[in-house]
């Protein structure tokens, strides 16, 4: 869909001849929703203004559809892509339907082709139709960036760019129109080239995020893989502490937060010795293991009671279908299946089914209480301070 | 005063005609030239500041140098008074217009270029509408200076009130003089609120209510 082939842009003023941006290769394919993310002056918004030629490539190429863009007339290519800036940019002396179908005009619709149009897209963002007649200073600041997203549509581009377009509204407003927005562009799947500097934004609307510094990408992944891999220090700081620890569940793995030392009994042990040994332990199972602690099964209490004098060792009644995980896994997933299946905990092997952990309901309660409170240094530190 | 309508009266509606045909075409001629000039300027703004300096050394000269200038170039009459005329006019209407434009706030214009407006279009659709009010304002100053500026049309010959007004002054006549300037006051007077009633019915809707607002 939008292919950037060694772009390169070099601006030239007073002999300042840095890059802007730096032998750029980047390609979007059709539906999706690609993140510029970056500090200022990292090239993210030159990059963006490139592909409708507000800024002039100086090497390379950009090929929309597979056309070089810079072979099309500037006019006609804007046309064909939709804009949206964060200063929204309204004409104040239209009314809502002239802005919205703006481009319509410009490409000479007729007048009824206009009017179903802006009937159409207004009922988009869930604004009354009476909205079409009034100026753009009678709206609120939410409102006028919807119309001005509608605006982008109205000749139904398949690309649409946008430059930080919820930047200037407050939070709330802002997420509304973020979750509004992403809905949209699921329906009408069109391909997104959108810039902010805003991380929750970037990791919350895009199915690609293309991390930039100094005029070249750092990283562009999904923004799953950005959180779980970044790329270096510079990614992982411009993403901040706070959501990488976020992240975390997502990356932790189960060998990190389980318990090291199960309660466990020979297959050969008399039913007897296992009693004694749950009561030593205070547990109402066991997990059995063989003699190189090769996980084999588990017994409970109940087990044990059902077969009492019937059997002799603990190998005969033992239930051999536990459910395990390995080490590696990922403690997201779980979490995920202890909670499915009810279990009580997950015996964690290695790769050799031998046993090396265990994670319990417990272990979980202590990760939701790292999380709510921190590893509670902060709250030691605190109180030797104050001593 | 029956006596004096009665004895000047024609000559007084002849003179008024005289003196509204000079200053309205040059104010007319003025609007075509300034405000294109105008806007134009405002895609060179590297020396436009100092071409408007220069048009302004050219409104400092006495506009009865620039009559008398003129009469052995053109020779005397109408149509070299409007020309003087005309050169007052431009500045006030250039300034403004240049202005105006040059205030137009930039993000509508990268809107409308963005979405795919060439320049001509980006000038008609967004720039004049937005810059109007204060062309406008421009074009009012321009045409009640004019109106008075235009009596010393009758310096080289073009006619107008302002010979009521020499008359009155080479032959000792007061009421002459009040003749020739009361009816001047007035068509300045008329010619502004006539302009103003023109800019409320140009300037667009939403515009004036943005202004009301702010």
């Amino acid at each position: 869909m939008l292919e950037f082939k060694h772009v390169t842009k070099r601006y030239n003023n007073g002999g300042d001849k840095e890059a802007a941006v730096k032998d750029l290769n980047l390609t979007i394919n059709k539906g999706e929703f690609v993140c510029f993310i970056g500090p200022s002056g990292c090239g993210k918004t030159t990059t963006m203004k490139m592909v409708n030629r507000l800024i002039d490539i100086t090497e390379g190429t950009i090929s929309v559809n597979g056309e070089d863009i810079t072979k099309q007339d500037p006019v006609s290519l804007r046309r064909s892509i939709g804009y949206v800036i964060q200063q929204i940019g309204l004409m104040p002396h239209m009314t809502i339907k002239e802005n919205i179908v703006l481009v319509g005009t410009l490409l000479k619709w007729s007048q009824e082709k206009k009017d179903e149009r802006a009937k159409e897209l207004i009922k988009l963002v869930g604004l009354p139709e009476e909205y079409l007649d009034k100026y753009p200073h009678e709206l609120s600041g939410g409102q006028q960036q919807r119309i001005g997203v509608l605006r982008a549509l109205a000749v139904n581009p398949p690309l649409i760019l946008m430059d930080e377009p919820f930047g200037a509204l407050d939070p709330i407003t802002r997420d509304s129109l973020q979750e509004e927005f992403k809905k949209l562009q699921k329906e009408l799947n069109k391909t997104i080239v959108f810039v902010t500097h805003d991380m929750d934004e970037a990791l919350k609307l895009a199915d690609k995020v293309v991390i930039m510094r100094d005029g070249e990408v750092v990283q562009a992944d999904t923004p799953d893989e950005i959180l779980r891999n970044p790329a270096n220090e510079f990614v992982e700081e411009f993403l901040g502490k706070d959501r990488l620890i976020q992240a975390r569940p997502d990356v932790t793995t189960v060998q990190q937060i389980m318990g090291s030392s199960p309660v466990t009994v020979n297959a050969g042990e008399s039913l007897k010795g296992a009693i004694s040994k749950m009561r030593q332990e205070r547990v109402d199972s066991l997990l059995v293991v063989d003699e190189n602690n090769t996980l084999q099964g588990m017994v409970d209490v109940e087990m044990v009671d059902l077969h009492w004098k019937k059997a002799e060792n603990v190998e005969e009644i033992m239930d051999t279908e536990v459910f395990s995980v390995s080490k590696d896994s990922l403690l997201r997933d779980a979490v995920h299946k202890i909670l499915r299946r009810g279990l009580k905990y997950v015996p964690v092997v290695d790769e050799s089914h031998k046993l090396v952990g265990i994670v319990t309901r417990a272990s979980l309660a202590d990760i939701v209480y790292d999380t709510i409170w921190g590893d509670g240094l902060e709250i030691e530190e605190a109180v030797a301070a104050s001593q | 005063m029956m006596a004096f309508f009665s004895e000047h009266g024609m000559e007084l509606i002849v003179k008024t005609w005289e003196h509204l045909f000079i200053s309205g075409a040059a104010i007319l001629l003025g609007v075509l030239v300034a405000v294109p000039l105008g806007v134009l300027f405002t895609r060179i703004p590297q020396i436009a500041d100092r071409l408007i300096s220069f048009i302004g050394i050219l409104q400092t000269i006495p506009s009865l140098a620039i009559l008398a200038f003129f009469i052995p170039l053109i020779g005397v009459g109408k149509i070299p008074a409007i020309i003087a005329l005309f050169v007052y006019s431009l500045l006030p209407i250039l300034r403004n217009t240049y202005t105006g434009v040059k205030d137009v706030d930039g993000h509508v214009l990268e809107a409308g270029k963005g979405m795919g407006m060439n320049n001509w279009e980006s000038i008609i659709k967004i720039e004049l509408p937005l810059a109007l009010p204060v062309i406008m304002a421009g074009i009012r100053l321009s045409t009640v200076y004019l109106i008075g500026w235009a009596a010393l049309a009758a310096f080289i010959g073009g006619g107008g009130l302002g010979d009521f007004i020499f008359d009155g002054m080479n032959l000792y006549q007061p009421d002459l003089i009040v003749a020739g300037t009361i009816p001047a006051t007035i068509l300045a007077l008329l010619a502004n609120w006539l302009l103003s009633i023109i800019e409320r019915k140009l300037t667009p809707k939403g515009l004036m209510k943005s202004y009301q607002t702010s």
